[in-house]
């Protein structure tokens, strides 16, 4: 049972990439730990700060190229197909529809419905300071609730953590 | 056995649906209420499990059913 003298459990994850199968973990992990009454938060950093921008969250694709746990394109098409195939103009699409295919089949939320469940659980959503100026990204850009921020305010935070975790 | 108070149909739901929904649950109900959870997740039992010991709730009854497991949690704090 629980510790009556611990502290409140911390949880601090690094999102670095911006494809859709992702930005899943870090989102399920971080929704999760508020749910256990722990704090929660996410530092997106590179590409991973695509999942905290308005324009592209609900265009987040996942590449068959250079995967090659990637499921044939076509239920048709037997195994064995070349991973290079994932390269021709169409296939990021087709993989993409097919995953977001999977998550609705599994009733699993979307990456929108996901981030809303974060900010209701009071995840910190920290938008790394560096990749905004780096890519140019304004914070206007960002979802409400995201927080501009540097390395040195979520190592910091994850300095607290009793979780932590690259992704 | 006290009878719950709040029923959570999560047969087809896969993580983190089910244990977001048992945890808001178990704050909507009062201390020593009990919420009852149907889920087919296979890591639903684990994670049950692991939610009461990380809240400090109390699972009272694990159930194997045809269509899922049934999981009695009864709020402690």
């Amino acid at each position: 049972m629980i510790d009556e003298e611990k502290k409140t459990r911390r949880l601090a994850l690094v999102a670095s990439k911006g494809t859709l199968d992702m930005a899943y973990p870090p989102l399920i992990m971080a929704t999760t730990a508020a749910a256990m009454g722990w704090e929660a938060g996410i530092f997106f950093t590179f590409y991973g700060l695509s999942i905290l921008n308005k324009d592209k969250i609900d265009h987040l694709k996942v590449a068959p190229l250079g995967n090659p746990a990637a499921p044939p394109p076509l239920a048709a098409v037997p195994m064995g197909v070349p991973n290079f195939l994932g390269g021709l103009p169409g296939m990021t699409g087709i993989a993409t529809a097919m995953m977001k295919s999977w998550m609705r089949k599994a009733k699993m939320p979307s990456i929108r419905e996901l981030l809303e469940m974060c900010v209701e659980g009071d995840v910190q959503l920290f938008a790394c300071a560096t990749t905004m100026g780096v890519m140019g990204i304004k914070q206007e850009q960002l979802i409400d609730g995201a927080k501009c921020a540097g390395a040195t305010t979520f190592l910091s935070y994850a300095a607290d953590a009793d979780v932590s975790l690259f992704i | 056995m006290q009878h719950p108070v709040h029923v959570l149909d999560c047969r087809q739901e896969v993580c983190p649906g089910p244990v977001i929904k048992v945890s808001r649950a178990l704050k909507m109900v009062a201390v020593n209420q009990v919420v009852e959870v149907y889920a087919t997740d296979p890591g639903a039992v684990s994670d049950m499990e692991a939610l009461a010991k990380q809240t400090g709730q109390e699972i009272i009854r694990v159930q194997e059913e045809a269509d899922g497991v049934r999981i009695l949690i009864r709020r402690l704090r």
